[in-house]
Parts: structure tokens; C-alpha cells; sequence
């Protein structure tokens, strides 16, 4: 591609007046694009999830060995070395491989604790928000309730009611972290209800249920965006939490959390067994955080003149 | 002629605080009436009383012939619809005017809706070209000129107008105001128009009423306005104001 092409595809991205729907809606995806790739950080941040979404992906691939079936007779707690790059774990099993399967399985908590919590918190707290009066009392006296719990320990109580798994620990996480999407959704929406462009839909005749939605909605999403990307790295180390105290994964599902439970036994002589997938979990933790960051700078309504 | 708006003994109350205090009021089918007075005479709220936008205490509100209730329908606001004053606040800054024109339409379940859009915008001076932007591309008197077309679009019969041109600087409010003018002599249309400027009101409006906290203070033909010819010393003291500095 010649300079000159790029140079007016950018022209055509920015143009003041763009001529169709997707014109106007790709120079804003380029606008923010823009704002976010010069955060560096958040560059780095991105390519770690990408990453995780490519290991994840291609795990199959990838490992050289099961991630669930060891050679306990000859590679029991190996260090790391060329045949196993992460060492081995107590049942003969490949440190590495293991990792790798585990990315999915961290990416099947994130993504489903994202999708449920979410959702959840942005209705609550835009209801709450927009309806006032007893409506929002009520909601948000729930939300409060659910507030005042310690994330973990309610999560504990919600898993040992359902049963130690992963799905219900995916579950128990949801119902535990929608409550800040809430309080955010509707102070969010407490700032724009009696704005005059609500007004002004209000008084085109527009349902409630309409302007909650297609208006309402649209300008909380991207505090949202930002909250749940920051709240990824918490998630994950509470599905570790509850993987370490064995109430999340199972054996011997590769789970990072229930792999440092399960190397914390001969931390002192084979560190290596706990710090794999503590490290893996650091660095993913880390790539959400910076992510989040960087989508703050990108996203943020109050920032520039999105 | 028929009356358009009828307001008879309208109170309005917030927390409270009388905003209105037995206001009565008659607009006619097809003309402009102006509404003036100083900030916080209610004069602002009495239009937003009648979308709708805030609680009847008492009194009643007639428009074409229809008594109002707490609750307003589809078709009032397809027979009424309403200009805000700060262009800078009345447009979805997360929606392209195409969007934002559309709303009303799939509101109301219209079907021509991409005709109907760009005859919106053709009729307020704004060219295809600005279809799909946004409202932060625009200027003040561009988005007023949107907002407008918002208002047009479901083809109201009745205009309200809450100081559309104060925030705009004074070439600009003069074009906004000429392309009032010029499309309610093509539509027909009834305004009932808040502003603080007499000289605007003289220029928009054949009758007038001016208001004080909260209650009416007297009504006025355009022309005895012009003619200083009023009787209460409180709407002298407006229009000395509105003279502006002298030098002494």
C-alpha cells in the first residue's frame, strides 16, 4: 500500500462530514483507536490478551504434552529443562501444558463472569437510575446488601451452597460483582436523566423501557467497559482463590489457582510447581489492568469531545 | 379563529415552591405569543408544564380542543413538540443527527423515514452533508437548526420555543430566528415562544404576556409594546432595561 492510499484512507476516516452510517461510526472506532494506541502501556496490555486468546485458541497446538495425564513413574517434580520447559507437577504432569490448557479455562471464568455480572449490573443501576423514587430504593438497598458482603467470602458461601466446580464458581463471582456495575451504571445515568437531549426524546413520546435503553445505556457502556476490564484481574484472582481453597476447579482440570493450591505443598524444594502458574496470572492480571487503563484514556465520555 | 392553547388557572408546585400561581393563557391557532419576564418568573416552566415535563398542581391545560391529563400521549407530542434553549445540551452527544432524526420516526412508527430526514434537513439549511455527524462537529447555531428539525419532523402543529436563541451570539440568532419565521409561514404553525429579549418578541410575536414570579403581570399586543403603550409599571421597568445603557 503507497503512502498516498494510507494518507487518504485516514482522510476518509476523519472527514468531518462522512457520507454514510459506517463512515461516521469507523472514524469514531479510528478516533478512539487513535487516542488509545498512543498509550503504550495499553498497547502492551493489548498484546498480552491477544496473547491469551491466541494460546488459548491454539492450545492444542501448542502443549507438548496432556495437560491431565502425567508419567508419574519417570517425571515427578522435574525442574524446569528442555524436555519440560516449566518443570513437572507432583503427578508427572507438564508444567508448561498445563499453563497452556489453563488459559482457557481462565478465559471461560473472565469472559462468563463478564457476561452475566455485567449485564445485570448496567439494568439494575440504569433502572434504578432513570425510574427514582421507590424503584430505585429498593434496587439499590439490594445492591447495598450485596455490597457489604466481602467479595470472597460471599462467593465461598454461594459455592459451598451450589458445589465446588467451575461453573458455579463462575456464578458465585457473578453474583458477587455486579453491585459496583450498578452503582456506576446509575451514577452515570443519574448525571444525563435530566439532561435536555433525554428531555427531548422523552418528549418525542418515547417509552421508558426506549430511552433507558437506546439512550440511556449507550453512555454508561464505556465507564463499563473500562470498570469490567479493571475487574478482570480481580476476577481471575478470586476464581484463583477459590480454585486454591478447592472450591473452584476440580482435579484435574488445569485451573491456575488450584495449581499454586496444589504446588503450595513443596513450595520451599520444587518452587517451580507454584510459581509457573502464579506468574502466568501475574502477567495476565497485569495485561487486564493495563488494557483497562488504556480504554479509560480512549473511552471516557468526559475526556475530549466524543 | 380557533384557540390552540388554552391555560386556565395553572398552578405549578415544586417542594413547595408556587412556580406558577393561577396562570391563564390563550393561544390561537396560528399565531406567535411571546412569553416574557425576568429569570425565574415561570415563564420556562409554564411551557414545560404543558409537555408534560413538570406536575399540574391545578388548572387545566387544553390543547386543540383536547383537555390534558397527568399523562401525555403519542399523538399529543405528534401535535406538540418543543425547542430547548441550550443547543449545547438538547443533542445525544453519542448519536449522528441521521440517528437522531430517526428517533421520532420509529417513536411514531413512521415509514419514509430517509425522505422525510433529508427534507428535515434541507428544510432547516443543513445539506446532506451533514447527516451523519455528530453533534460536536457542529456549531451552536447549526445544532439549533437540528433541533429544530427534530421538532419539525413529526409535523407538529404547535411549536414551543424556550429562548431558542439566547445562547447563540447575535448573526447566528438572527438567522435561527428568520428560519422560525420562515417555517411557520410555510407550516402554519402555532409558537408559543419564552424569551427575556423584548426586542425578539416584538420582531417574532403579535401578542405577548409578561409574567413575574410566577403569575401574569399583563398581556400585550406587539404594537402597544412598540408604542410603550402598557399600563403596569413593572413591564415600564422591563422595557427601560431593555434599552440598555445610556450614557450620562
Amino acid at each position: 500500500m503507497s503512502a498516498e492510499t494510507i494518507q487518504s484512507r485516514r482522510a476518509w476516516l476523519l472527514s468531518d462530514r462522512p457520507v454514510s452510517r459506517l463512515q461516521a461510526r469507523l472514524g469514531r472506532a479510528y478516533v478512539a483507536w487513535r487516542r488509545f494506541s498512543a498509550n503504550r502501556l495499553a498497547l502492551v496490555g493489548m498484546l498480552i490478551i491477544i496473547a491469551l486468546l491466541v494460546v488459548a485458541a491454539f492450545a492444542d497446538v501448542l502443549a507438548p504434552y496432556s495437560p491431565t495425564v502425567g508419567d508419574l513413574k519417570n517425571a515427578r517434580l522435574l525442574p524446569p529443562g528442555a524436555a519440560h520447559w516449566f518443570g513437572t507437577d507432583d503427578l508427572g504432569r507438564d508444567i508448561y501444558s498445563r499453563i497452556v490448557y489453563g488459559a482457557r479455562w481462565t478465559l471461560y471464568v473472565v469472559i462468563l463472569v463478564a457476561i452475566i455480572a455485567a449485564p445485570i449490573g448496567l439494568l439494575v443501576g440504569t433502572i434504578a437510575g432513570y425510574a427514582g423514587g421507590w424503584t430505585d430504593t429498593i434496587l439499590m438497598r439490594i445492591t447495598d446488601i450485596f455490597l457489604a458482603f466481602p467479595k470472597l467470602v460471599l462467593a465461598l458461601a454461594f459455592v459451598a451452597a451450589l458445589g465446588p466446580g467451575i461453573e458455579n464458581a463462575v456464578l458465585a463471582i457473578a453474583i458477587t460483582s455486579w453491585p459496583p456495575y450498578a452503582r456506576i451504571a446509575r451514577a452515570e445515568t443519574l448525571t444525563v436523566r435530566n439532561s435536555d437531549y433525554i428531555k427531548a426524546v422523552q418528549l418525542m413520546g418515547a417509552s421508558p423501557f426506549r430511552i433507558v435503553l437506546r439512550h440511556i445505556m449507550p453512555l454508561c457502556i464505556s465507564s463499563l467497559i473500562i470498570r469490567v476490564t479493571l475487574d478482570m484481574a480481580g476476577i481471575i484472582l478470586t476464581a484463583a482463590g477459590l480454585g486454591f481453597l478447592g472450591l473452584g476447579a476440580q482435579p484435574p482440570l488445569p485451573e491456575w489457582g488450584a495449581m499454586i493450591a496444589s504446588g503450595r505443598r513443596f513450595i520451599l524444594d520444587q518452587w517451580w510447581v507454584a510459581a509457573a502458574p502464579g506468574a502466568a496470572i501475574l502477567i495476565v492480571s497485569l495485561g487486564f489492568n493495563l488494557l483497562g487503563d488504556g480504554l479509560r484514556d480512549a473511552l471516557d465520555p468526559r475526556s475530549g469531545d466524543q | 379563529m380557533t384557540a390552540s392553547i388554552t391555560v386556565e388557572g395553572l398552578e405549578v408546585v415544586f417542594d413547595r415552591f408556587r412556580a406558577l400561581k393561577g396562570v391563564s393563557l390563550d393561544v390561537r391557532e396560528g399565531e406567535s405569543y411571546g412569553l416574557v419576564g425576568e429569570s425565574g418568573s415561570g415563564k420556562s416552566t409554564l411551557l414545560r408544564t404543558i409537555t408534560g415535563l413538570a406536575p399540574v398542581a391545578s388548572g387545566t391545560i387544553t390543547v386543540n380542543g383536547k383537555t390534558l391529563g397527568k399523562t401525555r400521549d403519542k399523538a399529543f407530542y405528534r401535535d406538540v413538540q418543543m425547542v430547548f434553549q441550550d443547543p449545547y445540551g438538547s443533542l445525544h452527544p453519542r448519536q449522528t443527527l441521521d440517528r437522531l432524526l430517526q428517533e421520532p420516526l420509529a417513536i411514531h412508527g413512521i415509514a419514509d423515514g430517509e425522505k422525510r430526514i433529508e427534507r428535515a434537513l434541507d428544510e432547516v439549511g443543513l445539506g446532506k452533508g451533514f447527516r451523519f455527524r455528530y453533534a460536536h462537529q457542529l456549531s451552536g447555531g447549526q445544532r439549533q437548526r437540528v433541533a429544530i428539525a427534530r421538532a419539525l419532523i413529526l409535523e407538529p402543529s404547535v411549536l414551543l420555543l424556550d429562548e431558542p436563541t439566547s445562547a447563540l451570539d447575535a448573526s447566528v440568532q438572527a438567522e435561527v430566528l428568520n428560519l422560525l419565521e420562515e417555517v411557520r409561514r410555510r407550516r402554519k404553525l402555532t409558537f408559543l415562544m419564552v424569551s427575556h429579549d423584548l426586542a425578539i418578541i416584538t420582531h417574532m410575536c403579535e401578542r405577548l404576556m409578561v409574567m413575574q414570579n410566577g403569575e401574569a403581570v399583563e398581556t400585550l399586543t406587539a404594537s402597544q409594546l412598540i408604542g410603550h403603550r402598557v399600563s403596569e409599571d413593572y413591564t415600564r421597568n422591563l422595557l427601560r432595561a431593555s434599552e440598555g445603557f445610556v450614557r450620562v
